[in-house]
């Protein structure tokens, strides 16, 4: 495949998106104006595309899209704001205050992401800068929660070996903190604080040492992953670590680069890719190494071509050796080889666990991680009571799941209370399938989606669960993930099973990820409806359920079986 | 002016007989001779030809007359005050006819008229409206002001008479036109035919109004001037039928179709606005931004079942419904024919007389004037007939008391040069629980529910002289109007932007919420973006803590606002009457006493003065 002729040398003229970064004076832009015009719940696209450093962008509700253009009314306009908290971990109080403003400000439900991060949907214009001041009050942020930027760096929440995750959390907020962007427009914008009279040059020192003025030229995930756990998914990370244990103590990392899910639907010069293991480096150097590798990707990114320009193309065009070679010259020192390690699944255990640090954790299933009370079920209010007497923290795990962590033995039986009156559940009244399911947000707010997808994953698994209940499949672990958008924000391209949608009810189906997340899936069907999808899975759950060797998974049976052949490099996927 | 063979009809020779005979006239020759003259051509054409010929001719003859010789066979002055053009309409056509038998007519809206030449009129007729609370219409309150000061001066040699317009289901009924009556006989002046106080269906009661001031007119000038005028008020009667105008008026309404008949309020709004577009083809219909259009229209078929039903009446039993006998089925008369969801005093007097029940004349009777204006709001014809056990009514006896439906009118929200051929109105539906049930607009419920695109609705125009963009398009215009206040600044920029005017334009709007209240929302946008309207300010009092109405905007913006007005911006404000139109006043005045740095009297001179000029027009309600 001739795909680097194909796109414009690295110094072919830079994007829309690069002049507006440049012009935009450190994230400014025209924002400070146009979030005051009242005439608009918008704000014009070139602000938009600055204000995803801040943490949020405009959406619309789409359901409402048509409806409102015939009744001359601008569409709903909305902001999603994405607050981030390295590693996901919050303390009650911070729970409480996202409970609120959901309430004051949004549309009164949380969404816990697939990066350990909250996200409010449906705040209005006039009510982003209470929203973000209230958030920043409790000493949370959103900035650089989206955008061109290093994004919320994961950290596998890690009930069971508390101590190492105390360990592991500590260098996740470190590099989260070195990477966070240094203008102050963020302050200036909505925590009023004060305005720098200059602000691209004080005392000669650039205000952004790591970015510079153009920032990224994509976004860039890092993922922290604690073995045996794979819950983050780390081989999706642009840049990952994989913690190396050794009798008990954290010894270092295996550095993982290049990994990334985001492709478009018809161009086969974009494409998921899993990251590659290069290294081991001491805790000490997991700053430097993030530092440099940021820096990497910030000179030789592709900013012609945003298709083109997260980490993982610029690592395939030039060769995984050049990016070791630089990452040498520019850190001063060589990384060790890469430790031995071993995952053994990228989903979460749900129920109680007690930790090495005698403290109890609750893991809860957050049906597509959507915090809301529906009717009969109360699941909000259930972790609003336990946010209120609850002495340790919360943890959003990478699978839209929450760990209620570090309950002492004498609240645990509160806890236990609250969660039985309220209905929290570890999931177990669930088909093991719908516990290892991910959806994105999808429709109605998100822009990009092209199918249902939170608001349809449960209806279909409606249909699936009788079906491998017939089979005897019902407690068998398949990680199920579906998305509106080939973007993938749910990492279906990771999962055993997986849905990318291509238009209204049409999804793209594919098979053989695997269940420990080191491997891409393959494209089996393309855009089929429902009675496709089900018509075409019934026979391969009944050929699994009836040829599986033991502790065979469905993502490496589907390869053995012959449906899909194994995809272990992204340049394989469309192949 | 001399007359001479090129100017007028006559030769040279006659022009010199002409010019030589008339400067040695006195008045009471001119008068006799002018009556003389025009009843003989009448008396001519009569003979000769049609009705129609008759119509035109005496007009023409009575232009060559004013041009020619300029008699003065006796002149009338038309005022009036006029908020929705219906007394505006009524004085020029009375003028028209008046002109037809003979008079010389000056014709003026109040606040056009100089007071100070009350004084010299022989002849006054007023028309005029009245409005909210018993107010005069906005061009009448100064006139109004003055002839209730001291500084009225007495007019004993004046004859008069007073067309009132009003609204029965309002307590103040026709009360300008009542100042004005009683005022002008406190000064001196002589009535000389009765007042007349018309209802919303104004026709019957205006036209019998002119007859009989036309017949007075007459034996006043005969009178004076014998035989001839005579023979002019003689003449006039044939000549009344020219007033008819065009083909679709309120009288003769226009079925038009129904185009497109949408909500403007997203979903989960409180409200209800109904854009609705109506297709003016085949009626030759015209309108100009600022008028309105008036629908006739139709009460919901499930109260007249239910009343039918509760007076165990025949739906299909006919009924007669007009001095012509004109019949119809009981149940398609109290739909389409009479008003059957306001109750006004007048009706319950009729309903007590008739029936003679002893509760209903005890509420209509003296001392009870507040129990009877709680009763009268929030009810209609089936709680009176409930209330006052009114059954056993023949249905013939009970529609002989009903009013008839009276159109509503509703402000234009179209531009004719930007919608050719069609008519846009915003109308908010009117719903409310009152006394235990669901009370509907009947108008704006039936446009709601049961009006769809493709159906029709009889409607015709309703001029508007007091609601009109300034003449020059270069001149600054500031608009207000909150909720569907803002219907017919629609038209206004319509009609600006496709004159391509160059004049600034400031919008202000309001209503509950941003997100679904904001009527028009794209189109005021695009016209932000493209530069036809300057500047928009908003309003949305359920949006934030304290509730923030167009008055406050108006304020907080106020030096900008007072120097558009210094630059001579017009100023408009459409919508609610009772607290809008108030606030929006008093901020008015407020801004201008702020920023011109003036006392409130001088402030308010400020007011009357831009009044005066037409540059500050409401349209009401």
């Amino acid at each position: 495949m001739s795909k680097k002729e194909f796109y414009p040398p690295h110094d072919a003229p830079h994007s829309d998106v690069e002049h507006i970064k440049i012009r935009s004076n450190y994230l400014r832009g025209s924002l400070e104006e146009t979030l005051k015009d009242p005439i608009t719940g918008s704000i014009p696209e070139d602000d938009n595309r600055l204000m995803k450093h801040h943490g949020s962008y405009m959406q619309d509700d789409r359901d409402l899209r048509n409806e409102r253009a015939k009744q001359k009314l601008e569409p709903a306009y909305q902001f999603m704001l994405r607050v981030r908290a390295a590693g996901g971990v919050v303390t009650p109080e911070q729970w409480l205050m996202m409970d609120t403003v959901a309430h004051k400000y949004a549309n009164g439900t949380i969404r816990l992401t697939t990066r350990q991060s909250f996200q409010l949907h449906g705040v209005l214009k006039w009510n982003l800068k209470n929203t973000i001041r209230e958030v920043n009050d409790s000493l949370l942020s959103t900035l650089a929660a989206c955008g061109d930027v290093n994004r919320n760096v994961m950290c596998n929440p890690n009930p069971f070996q508390s101590d190492i995750h105390g360990e592991v959390y500590e260098w996740a907020s470190k590099i989260s903190t070195h990477l966070d962007p240094q203008t102050r427009a963020y302050h200036e914008i909505w925590l009023d604080g004060e305005k720098v009279v200059d602000s691209s040059l004080q005392d000669g020192v650039e205000q952004e040492p790591i970015y510079g003025k153009v920032y990224l030229p994509r976004k860039f995930k890092i993922g922290i992953a604690v073995p045996p756990s794979n819950d983050v998914d780390v081989f999706s990370q642009d840049l990952g670590y994989i913690a190396i244990i050794e009798n008990g103590k954290l010894k270092g990392f295996n550095i993982s680069v290049g990994g990334g899910m985001g492709m478009s639907h018809g161009d086969p010069k974009t494409y998921p890719q899993v990251s590659k293991v290069i290294g081991f480096c001491t805790p000490e150097q997991v700053i430097d190494v993030a530092e440099k590798t940021v820096t990497i990707q910030r000179d030789y990114g592709d900013r012609a071509v945003r298709k083109h320009a997260r980490f993982k193309y610029t690592i395939d065009d030039r060769g995984l050796d050049w990016f070791v070679n630089e990452l040498h010259d520019r850190l001063g020192w060589k990384l060790e080889e890469a430790r031995p390690f071993e995952f053994d699944s990228n989903g979460d255990r749900y129920g109680w666990v007690k930790g090495s640090n005698n403290k109890w954790h609750l893991t809860l299933f957050i049906q597509n991680g959507r915090v809301m009370d529906d009717g009969d079920s109360r699941l909000m209010t259930g972790l609003r009571e336990i946010a209120k007497i609850h002495t340790g923290d919360f943890r959003l795990t990478a699978n839209q799941n929450l760990v209620i962590a570090n309950v002492s033995t004498a609240n645990k039986k509160k806890i236990i209370a609250l969660a039985t009156e309220y209905g929290l559940t570890d999931g177990i009244q669930y088909s093991a399938l719908r516990r290892n399911s991910m959806a994105c947000v999808s429709l109605p707010t998100c822009g990009l989606a092209m199918a249902e997808s939170e608001r349809y994953l449960p209806t279909l698994m409606d249909k699936l669960d009788p079906m491998l209940e017939e089979l005897g499949l019902r407690d068998q672990e398949i990680v199920i993930r579906m998305t509106g958008c080939p973007n993938g924000c749910a990492r279906p391209m990771l999962a055993e099973l997986s849905f990318i949608g291509k238009a209204p009810g049409k999804y793209n189906m594919y098979l053989g990820g695997s269940f420990t997340g080191h491997r891409l899936n393959k494209l089996y069907k393309e855009n089929i409806g429902e009675a496709e999808i089900l018509e075409s899975l019934q026979p391969i759950f009944a050929k699994y359920a009836q040829e599986r060797k033991a502790n065979e998974h469905f993502g490496d049976f589907v390869i053995r079986a012959g449906y899909v052949p194994e995809v272990l490099d992204g340049q394989q996927f469309h192949a | 002016m001399e007359i001479q063979a090129t100017n007028s009809p006559f030769n040279q020779e006659q022009s010199d007989w002409l010019n030589r005979l008339l400067p040695t006239l006195s008045d009471y020759q001119r008068i006799w001779l002018s009556g003389y003259l025009s009843a003989a051509q009448s008396a001519a054409l009569v003979s000769a030809g049609s009705a129609l010929t008759i119509a035109e001719a005496p007009q023409a003859v009575g232009q060559a007359q004013a041009q020619a010789l300029a008699p003065v066979a006796k002149d009338v002055t038309i005022l009036f005050g006029s908020q929705t053009g219906n007394s505006d309409k009524l004085a020029k056509k009375m003028a028209k006819r008046l002109e037809g038998e003979g008079f010389e007519v000056t014709t003026a809206s109040m606040n056009n008229f100089k007071a100070n030449n009350l004084k010299k009129i022989s002849h006054l007729l007023i028309v005029v409206s009245t409005h909210g609370e018993g107010e005069p219409p906005d061009n009448a309150i100064s006139f109004h002001e003055f002839i209730h000061s001291k500084r009225a001066p007495q007019l004993e040699g004046m004859h008069y008479s007073i067309l009132a317009l009003g609204d029965t289901s309002y307590e103040f009924f026709c009360q300008t036109g009542k100042d004005f009556d009683k005022r002008l006989e406190e000064l001196g002046a002589t009535r000389i035919a009765d007042r007349a106080d018309c209802d919303v269906d104004f026709e019957e009661t205006a036209s019998e109004w002119m007859s009989q001031v036309s017949g007075a007119l007459a034996k006043l000038v005969q009178a004076q001037s014998g035989a001839a005028a005579q023979a002019a008020g003689g003449a006039s009667i044939q000549a009344a039928p020219a007033a008819l105008e065009s083909e679709y008026s309120r009288s003769n309404p226009f079925q038009a179709e129904v185009l497109e008949n949408l909500n403007l309020n997203g979903r989960g709004s409180d409200r209800e606005t109904r854009h609705v577009e109506i297709s003016l083809e085949g009626s030759d219909l015209t309108y100009e931004p600022g008028d309105s259009i008036g629908i006739v229209p139709e009460n919901d078929s499930r109260l007249v079942d239910e009343l039918i039903a509760y007076m165990g009446w025949q739906q299909n039993d006919n009924v007669i419904v007009n001095k012509n006998g004109e019949q119809h089925t009981l149940r398609n008369a109290l739909i389409s024919y009479y008003e059957i969801t306001v109750l006004t005093k007048p009706l319950l007097k009729q309903f007590a007389e008739t029936t003679s029940n002893a509760e209903l004349t005890e509420l209509v009777g003296e001392g009870q004037e507040q129990k009877l204006k709680s009763y009268l709001s929030g009810r209609d014809l089936i709680d009176l007939v409930k209330d006052y056990s009114l059954k056993g009514m023949s249905a013939q006896t009970f529609v002989s008391l009903l009013r008839k439906i009276p159109a509503r009118l509703y402000s234009i929200s179209s531009s004719l040069k930007a919608n050719p051929e069609e008519v846009h109105i915003t109308v908010r539906s009117v719903r409310y629980e009152a006394n235990g049930r669901e009370r509907n607009g009947v108008c704006s419920v039936q446009l709601a529910e049961r009006v769809a695109a493709g159906d029709k609705l009889p409607i015709f125009i309703q001029n508007n002289p007091n609601f009109k963009l300034p003449e020059s398009t270069d001149t600054p215009i500031i608009m207000i109007g909150p909720g569907t206040g803002v219907a017919p600044f629609r038209a206004f920029l319509g009609e600006r932007e496709e004159a391509g005017a160059e004049g600034k334009s400031w919008l202000f709007y309001g209503d509950q919420h941003f997100a679904t209240d904001f009527l028009y929302q794209v189109e005021w946008q695009r016209w932000l973006k493209d530069g036809v309207l300057t500047r928009m300010d908003v309003a949305f009092s359920r949006d934030t803590a304290e509730k923030v109405y167009v008055q406050h905007r108006m304020l907080e913006k106020g030096e900008e606002l007072y120097k558009w007005l210094q630059e001579g911006a017009h100023v408009y404000v459409c919508g609610d009457e009772k607290r809008m139109a108030h606030d929006v006043h008093a901020a008015l005045l407020e801004i201008i006493g702020r920023h011109g740095g003036l006392s409130a009297e001088q402030a308010a001179e400020y007011v009357a003065q831009m009044q005066q000029q037409k540059r500050y027009q409401r349209d009401v309600y």
